[in-house]
């Protein structure tokens, strides 16, 4: 009775019944579009797969070891392993070039070098270097780095052509090795700013301790610094690998799309991601599959490298 | 008295004190080649870029090939539609997704798989979710090559930043605001909608920003979904449903033909899409430095 005569005294009225259910509904609501999100990516795998079912049934996982890409009807053939080939080879081309850059300069902006003022803007510059679009590389890499590059390139033969990776005369043209480095530019603020963010992370007694059992600067970033923030230095290069596997644009622009495996890097290649924005327009029929075939290809690799990039950066910061 | 292990002064020739020096050039100098590309392309992009900006390159269509003159009107405004699509997909999905997460999951196993659900996501390289768009969309006649099909690849791209970006800012509101709401007796969705939601909002539209820059510059999702177009795109629904150009497809398109007028068209489509990158990404910098809480 009190209750009901205090709610009467102030005017505010019990909750109705439409209000309650507006409420129960906006929750579920929310609900079902954030499941909605694992849908999107499952019906991402399955459509892929149902799309590609056709060259699946076709050539099984013979296509993961055939070179030949045939699309003339009726002696139609496809194989994936020279573009399977050249994603892999390409990413680790651009691993090599951006992880020791990366990390260089990952220590360079977690470290007191230069105050913290000049420090900001180059960790926001860095930053864009991920902002630029892929295509702009591409048109970038084609008119300013093919031309740039084709000098270091003949040096390269000349000088260790006895390497099977620099054994062919470079064309001046695109190829695998200007392919990789456009790669690495567009990786390497993965890799800076993961390392980054897991070097600054690091308890500042650890560094403390270091310095005050008379370590120099680089003495504890060698053997305390670095070692401690290394599982979250490899997440960065395992997230990097993911996207340097999956960049489509900057790559198809550079690359050459020859589908052939070379062993030489000044050569031209093809990478799954290429093949697909090559072809699949003017694709019909078992080609279509056999690109979705490739493209689930693509996908399986990509989520394997992320989901352990993910587990590894997840453990990092649940350590500390 | 001789102490020479002793002296608390640092000797920069003592072998320590090099191996520092050394080191920390070799650190400066892979700063400095980190930004080298960064400038090249923005140098090359702004020298080619604006010796084209003119009053057609917004107003007329591309050229025949080879032809000099003409413009790219037709493919900003396919940008402009495509992007707006993927916008009013993503946005209401991602928002209230995040919503879900920051303040009903309570953190619960649900929360972590979608969590996780959009960590995946967002490293699905861009081409995947193009044919993912095309086997659900053009494949199965749904609709054709469009505008449509390319809008819905794009919201696949930007529904991970968006979901991230949100759930950050819903999360950065004071605890207090929701406890005052719930206080005066809102309900859930009055305290979401009215209190904490615009509490967030400019986290939330910095994050909306970004996202939208990227899907502009996005090309992979496009070449086989909104595919390309020489002409105007057609009024809507109908221009909606046919293949429309893009900024990006045709800067691809233009940077692999031999005709130097449209190389050059191509630059110019370069600068616009850098610049609507640099201009946001500026903004989203300095509005962030603003925090509300």
């Amino acid at each position: 009775m009190s209750a009901s005569s205090s709610r009467r005294q102030t005017g505010v009225g019990f909750r109705s019944a439409m209000e309650k259910t507006v409420d129960n509904w906006f929750i579920s609501l929310t609900l079902a579009f954030a499941i909605g999100i694992g849908l999107i990516l499952f019906s991402i795998a399955l459509i892929i797969a149902w799309r590609a079912w056709p060259a699946i049934q076709e050539y099984g996982l013979g296509f993961l070891f055939s070179s030949s890409w045939n699309p003339v009807k009726g002696r139609e053939s496809y194989g994936a392993l020279p573009v399977i080939y050249g994603t892999l080879v390409s990413s680790l081309i651009s691993l090599a070039i951006a992880v020791p850059l990366g990390i260089g300069t990952a220590i360079f902006l977690s470290e007191n070098f230069i105050p913290l003022k000049f420090r900001t803007p180059l960790v926001f510059l860095v930053e864009l270097l991920a902002a630029i679009p892929s295509v702009v590389y591409g048109l970038w890499g084609i008119f300013v780095l093919i031309p740039l590059v084709q000098p270091f390139a003949l040096w390269l033969h000349n000088n260790l052509g006895w390497i099977p990776l620099f054994s062919t005369a470079p064309a001046g043209g695109p190829g695998m090795f200007p392919a990789g480095i456009v790669l690495s530019i567009m990786i390497l603020p993965i890799i800076t700013a993961i390392s980054r963010d897991s070097l600054a992370s690091l308890p500042p007694e650890l560094r403390q301790a270091s310095l005050g059992l008379g370590a120099t600067r680089w003495e504890t970033i060698f053997r305390v610094l670095v070692p401690a923030a290394f599982s979250g230095i490899v997440g960065g290069i395992m997230l990097a690998l993911g996207r340097a596997m999956g960049e489509t644009m900057a790559v198809t622009m550079i690359i050459g799309n020859v589908n052939r495996i070379s062993i030489s890097i000044l050569e031209p290649a093809n990478t799954i991601s290429s093949l697909i924005a090559n072809q699949f327009a003017e694709a019909s029929g078992m080609q279509v599959a056999a690109l979705m075939y490739a493209g689930l290809v693509l996908m399986v690799l990509t989520l394997v490298v992320n989901i352990a990039a993910d587990y590894i950066v997840s453990q990092v910061r649940a350590k500390y | 008295m001789e102490d020479k292990g002793l002296s608390l002064k640092k000797k920069p020739t003592n072998p320590r004190s090099l191996f520092d020096s050394f080191w920390t050039g070799v650190a400066s100098l892979c700063m400095i080649i980190t930004l080298i590309p960064l400038f090249a392309v923005l140098f090359f992009v702004g020298a080619q870029g604006f010796a084209q900006i003119n009053l057609d390159l917004f107003t007329q269509l591309p050229p025949p090939p080879g032809l000099k003159d003409g413009g790219i009107a037709n493919a900003i405004i396919g940008t402009l539609v495509t992007v707006a699509i993927a916008t009013a997909i993503s946005v209401p999905f991602g928002v209230l997704a995040a919503v879900y997460l920051s303040e009903f999951s309570g953190n619960n196993q649900i929360a972590k798989w979608v969590r996780f659900a959009t960590n995946v996501l967002s490293g699905v390289p861009s081409i995947i979710a193009g044919v993912f768009a095309y086997g659900l969309l053009v494949a199965t006649g749904i609709v054709g090559f469009s505008a449509i099909a390319g809008g819905v690849a794009l919201s696949v791209l930007m529904l991970p930043t968006i979901i991230r970006t949100t759930d950050e800012a819903l999360q950065i509101v004071p605890q207090d605001v929701r406890w005052a709401a719930f206080g005066i007796g809102a309900y859930n969705y009055q305290t979401v909608l009215k209190v904490v939601l615009p509490a967030a909002i400019p986290s939330i539209l910095t994050g909306v920003t970004l996202a939208i820059a990227r899907a502009a510059g996005e090309t992979a999702p496009l070449i086989f979904t909104a595919l390309y177009s020489n002409f105007w795109p057609s009024p809507p629904p109908k221009g909606l449903l046919e293949p429309i150009a893009t900024l990006s497809v045709l800067v691809y398109n233009y940077a692999i033909v031999p005709f130097k007028p449209q190389q050059e068209l191509a630059w110019a489509g370069s600068l616009i899409l850098v610049l609507l990158v640099l201009i946001t990404s500026v903004t989203a910098r300095i509005a962030t430095r603003q925090k509300t809480y």
